[in-house]
């Protein structure tokens, strides 16, 4: 870990001009991921903005029925807020499918979405990758690859997404608030948040510099069953392998996001009119142009027979 | 003490103490956080610096340039060392490869520097300044394209790899029923919960080094020809450990960078090895690939039975053993064993818990569940029609105590064996397809020479001082308990002092063989002290009695705190053993039974149930003896279903060298246990009477765990571990 400074801001306003000023500055929130990859120099700022006394941590009804989550809140409280159970389901289960109780309670709203890859080459600094330093290669390619991404990923970095929450967010429409340094605020689409690898994988999400998250919003509820289904080869405490965020309507549409498949919480919407065909159909178009390596091939299967077994649970 | 007969009658059969479900007598301390494991050493005197390690980032070739300017001037740097710089150095004989490495690179991560620094981070952040430049050399990390290279190893270990009795291919060729198939077990990772740590502190040319090593004599030799000093001026202090499976029988480099950075740095050094040199700078178990032929009558009887293995090591690395339980579990005229070794550029394989006989019977379980399905037969049944009661390549030589069937016979009843559909696929719960499966858990006892120093003082407190260590497994509270019972006091009354190379050399912990033995020789230790207190009080030692805390003879009676007086008596010794194990095949037994769930359709496993059935000579302390059992039990939950290090066929390392990457069980996937020890004394084995256990759960538990997926399924999965993505490509059609 190398030296840094540190510093609380006292507004995102301020918060994000501070960091535009600064090119190796970061913001800290729960400090899961970040000092994690500070103590292995993949991230090494040089300066620290502790966001975590901004007054963002409500959860609160919005004008349009739905509601409005603080950048800070923590996930252990988004997970066990009595609307979210009640009206959005998916995103309470699949906060709950992630990490540990410990992390959770850590954890916030905007480091959830902003965590980074876990390609193991990605926390191996003697490794060339492409996303840590941009240019020198990707040694997953061709390599260990059991983990990574079968759809989205470019010659330049195969590496996922590897969170939850943002699977379910996906589902659910979300929107992201920020500040930007200058001051005007912006609401991005979740599926515009993260970006694709193309040639430039070291680039995840569209913020900009010094842009700071203040709240994920989410549409008024759209019913139907919620379930969050994440396949792992432990019961607990790992990473998906493919995670499945549904809302399955008594009438047999509804909506599918795709997590541990892509750089991106995966969703295709046109797939989903398939529902009633089946997981198959729905699956063929989510992975059309899927480009698995041999160790990964197995996810668009698994993706596919998540979906089945949500279909028949949530039947009738 | 010689121990060269069978034992007979002795005050550990009074079981007063010893065989008593006690509960650890360190346990407090642990809780407590008071017990102090190698890098909590911190007296504010010491002035402790830090030292960080640097690995090689190539896994063969050589080091063109090393640039440790940057690091010596960054903040706090006390010392920067390299083999450069470290002096002459040795490798000890234990070692494949040399602890500190360079120019010449024979492994990846292999340590190439140290960096000592006021702080652990500012160590860390002068070690990332270290520029090296390397040439690489071409490397085999690919066992299975290596397979056709490997030979017999020279010397005394190519002596052993082959074995054969009768004539195995013509036996084959005509046996009515043939099984032939071929598996393979992945390189595995100890990842015991404390790294490899150790905190050296030199005084003139002492060094004394806390740290976290399972042998103690081994580690103190094994420094010094490092080290080049004399093994006198070597101090090593290991009282508590905090999990080592195999990885803390050797020097490892955390010891030899403190001693060498305390040495620059003229201080005392502490450094912990990050997790994922754990991985890649230390040891692990070898993948092998194993071929297992095996032919029958119609009934099952087996004719003939053949198991070859192959792994790969560093030059100078050794074999695993997976062939060996072979030779001795089941009966049948006519055989074969085989191994052989190919030369890989991976780290150093060597011994993780139940080395050979793990991988070994995770292979030879699933062939036998797959020969029973072939024979129509229950695979209980298979596996008692082929008992031994001899060694079945040398039949003149007998178990000493076998009881393998009874294993089989008490676990399948309590278990509800019964109830097994034997057809796969066919039991459902909801969405899980569930199944039960069945393996015999078999491994050998082994003795080793262990000594021990015993005193009594004043206050009637007997303590036990040897070098034995307690790497969780409770070898404080059964060396109290046998030090209470010869002694004739509560176990309050003892105190136990481990881990301390100036205590009398022991067993060490290993091969389970240190319950047995380093109680064995607080035994002997402990007959010396009745003698030496007899013959103080002027008892005739062959009529005393020790009971109550007193000594007896006749009607005479002398309380111990009295009979001490005020120097105390002190007594030492060591037992040694003849030849009762070559005369008599020393062995314990198990059975293990599983019901495992899988979700049908993603393949998820999921454990359901384990029952273990032990017959392992007397149980000193059926507490820490289930732990043994439970944790080796959960040890094979990971084997068989995650874990597996990721070699990087073409850059020669392990990719998931953490322990978000290398996954092991968590509690959430260990469902209900149980453990039942047959009763057994063997007085082959010590004085004590007793066997090891420590491995013996590992053994076979996950083939019974594969074989439960495939009567769930139908699915047969050969290759560890048995993961969704194998299961997947076979598994029933959904929705
Ligand atoms: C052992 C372990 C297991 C885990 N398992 C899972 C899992 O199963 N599923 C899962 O989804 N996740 C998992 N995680 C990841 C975990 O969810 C993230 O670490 C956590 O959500 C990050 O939140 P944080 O607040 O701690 O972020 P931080 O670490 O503080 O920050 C993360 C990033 O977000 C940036 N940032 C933070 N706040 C803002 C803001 N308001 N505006 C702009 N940028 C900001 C930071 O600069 C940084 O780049 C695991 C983590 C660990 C350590
Ligand atoms: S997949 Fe991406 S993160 Fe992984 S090594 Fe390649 S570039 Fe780096």
């Amino acid at each position: 870990m190398k030296q840094f400074t540190y510093e609380r801001a006292a507004s995102p306003a301020e918060a994000a001009s501070k960091a535009a000023n600064n090119q190796n500055a970061k913001f800290i929130a729960g400090g899961t991921n970040l000092l994690d990859l500070m103590k292995l120099e993949i991230e090494s700022p040089t300066h620290l903005i502790d966001v975590n006394g901004l007054d963002l941590d409500k959860i609160e009804q919005s004008e349009n029925g739905g509601v409005r989550i603080g950048a800070l809140v923590r996930n252990t409280d988004l997970a066990s807020d009595e609307r979210i159970r009640r009206d959005y389901g998916v995103l309470s289960r699949a906060l709950l499918a992630g990490a540990s109780g410990q992390l959770r309670n850590k954890a916030t709203t905007a480091g959830n979405l902003l965590q980074r890859t876990r390609c193991p080459y990605f926390y191996d600094t003697a490794q060339p990758c492409n996303k840590r330093k941009p240019g020198s290669g990707c040694s997953a390619i061709g390599g260990v690859t059991r983990q990574l991404g079968v759809i989205g990923v470019s010659d330049a970095c195969i590496a996922t997404h590897p969170g939850d929450m943002a699977i379910a967010m996906r589902a659910l429409d979300a929107t992201v608030e920020t500040v930007k340094p200058d001051g005007a605020t912006r609401a991005i689409p979740i599926a515009d948040f993260h970006k694709l690898p193309g040639d430039t994988p070291e680039i995840e999400t569209t913020l900009e510099r010094g842009e700071v998250i203040t709240a994920v919003t989410l549409p008024a509820p759209v019913g139907g069953k919620h379930v969050y289904r994440k396949v792992r080869d432990r019961a607990s405490y790992a990473f998906a392998l493919v995670s499945v965020a549904a809302i399955i309507q008594p009438d047999g549409t509804g909506r599918v996001a795709v997590g541990g498949v892509a750089p991106k919480p995966w969703r295709v919407e046109e797939a989903e009119a398939d529902l009633p065909q089946g997981s198959k159909a729905v699956m063929a178009k989510v992975f059309a142009g899927a480009k698995p390596t041999e160790e990964n091939s197995f996810k668009v299967t698994l993706a596919e027979r998540t979906l089945a077994g949500i279909l028949e649970e949530t039947k009738g | 003490m010689l121990f060269d007969r069978p034992a007979t009658t002795n005050p550990i059969d009074q079981m007063k103490v010893v065989g008593q479900h006690i509960t650890r007598i360190d346990g407090p301390k642990k809780v407590t956080g008071t017990a102090t494991y190698a890098y909590e050493w911190n007296h504010a005197n010491l002035n402790v610096a830090y030292g960080y390690p640097v690995g090689a980032g190539i896994a063969k070739g050589r080091i063109s340039s090393m640039d440790i300017q940057a690091a010596r001037n960054a903040p706090g740097v006390l010392a920067v060392v390299t083999a450069e710089t470290a002096g002459k150095l040795s490798k000890g004989k234990m070692n494949a490869a040399k602890l500190l490495g360079g120019p010449e690179i024979s492994h990846y991560h292999q340590a190439i520097a140290v960096v000592v620094a006021e702080t652990f981070e500012q160590a860390r952040a002068a070690a990332s300044l270290i520029k090296v430049d390397y040439v690489r050399a071409p490397g085999s990390y690919d066992l299975e394209a290596a397979k056709d290279t490997a030979k017999k190893p020279e010397g005394s270990e190519g002596e052993d790899a082959d074995t054969s009795a009768g004539n195995f291919d013509k036996a084959f060729a005509e046996a009515a029923v043939k099984f032939d198939q071929t598996y393979t077990t992945p390189d595995q990772s100890h990842a015991m919960m404390e790294p490899h740590s150790s905190l050296a502190m030199w005084d003139g040319d002492e060094v004394t080094v806390w740290t976290s090593n399972q042998m103690i004599a081994w580690n103190k030799s094994e420094m010094a020809i490092t080290l080049g000093i004399d093994p006198e001026k070597v101090h090593i202090m290991s009282p508590f450990v905090g999990g080592g499976f195999g990885s803390k029988l050797f020097l490892r480099s955390d010891a030899v960078l403190a001693a060498l950075g305390a040495k620059a740095a003229g201080r005392p050094v502490k450094l912990a090895l990050p997790r994922p040199f754990v991985m890649n700078n230390t040891t692990h178990r070898p993948a092998t690939i194993q071929r297992i032929r095996i032919g029958t009558t119609q009934e099952g009887k087996i004719t003939a039975i053949a198991h070859e293995s192959w792994n790969g090591n560093l030059p100078g690395g050794s074999l695993e053993t997976a062939v060996a339980q072979t030779r001795l579990l089941y009966a049948g005229e006519n055989r074969m064993t085989s191994m052989r070794l190919a030369a890989l550029d991976l780290p150093e394989g060597n011994a993780m818990r139940a080395p050979g006989e793990a991988p070994g019977l995770m292979a030879l379980e699933i062939a036998m569940d797959e020969l029973a399905e072939q024979l129509n037969l229950d695979p209980v049944e298979l596996r008692i029609i082929n008992d031994t009661q001899v060694d079945p390549e040398k039949p003149e030589r007998k178990f000493s105590h076998r009881q393998l069937v009874e294993c089989l016979r008490r676990g399948a009843e309590t278990f509800g064996w019964d109830k097994r559909n034997a057809e796969t696929g066919r039991v459902k719960d909801g969405r899980w397809m569930v199944g039960m499966g069945v393996a015999a858990a078999f491994r050998n006892n082994m003795n080793m020479k262990s000594g021990a120093r015993v005193r009594l003082d004043s206050e009637g407190v007997v303590t036990v001082e040897t070098d034995m260590t307690d790497i969780g497994t409770g070898s404080y509270t059964i060396i109290a308990q046998t030090a209470a019972e010869m002694m004739g006091v509560t176990i309050d009354k003892v105190a136990v002092e481990l881990g301390d190379s100036r205590f009398p050399a022991s067993s060490g912990s290993g091969g389970q063989w240190g319950g047995n033995s380093s109680t064995a020789g607080v035994y002997a230790a402990c007959v010396a002290l009745r003698d030496a207190i007899s013959q103080k009080v002027g008892f005739n030692s062959a009529d005393v009695t020790f009971a109550d805390g007193q000594i007896r003879s006749g009607n005479r009676s002398i309380a111990l705190a009295e009979a001490a007086g005020k120097d105390g008596v002190v007594a030492e010794d060591t037992i040694e053993y003849g030849d009762l194990a070559e005369e008599m095949q020393q062995s314990t037994f198990g059975a293990h039974f599983v019901e495992v769930g899988v979700d049908m359709y993603t393949a998820e496993i999921r454990v359901r149930r384990m029952l273990s059935v032990c017959a392992a000579g007397r149980i000193l302390n059926p507490i820490t003896a289930r732990s043994q059992v439970i944790g080796a039990m959960t040890m094979g939950v990971g084997g068989a279903f995650m874990e597996e290090l990721a070699v990087d066929k073409r850059r020669g390392f392990f990719v998931n060298h953490d322990l978000a990457g290398y996954e092991v069980p968590v509690h959430a996937d260990i469902p209900h246990q149980d453990v039942i020890f047959l009763d057994e004394t063997d007085p082959t084995t010590s004085p004590m009477k007793a066997k090891g256990v420590g491995e013996l759960g590992l053994c076979g538990v996950a083939a019974a765990l594969s074989n439960a997926v495939h009567n769930a399924t139908g699915v047969r999965i050969r290759d560890y571990p048995v993961t969704l993505d194998k299961l997947l490509r076979d598994m029933p059609q959904v929705g």
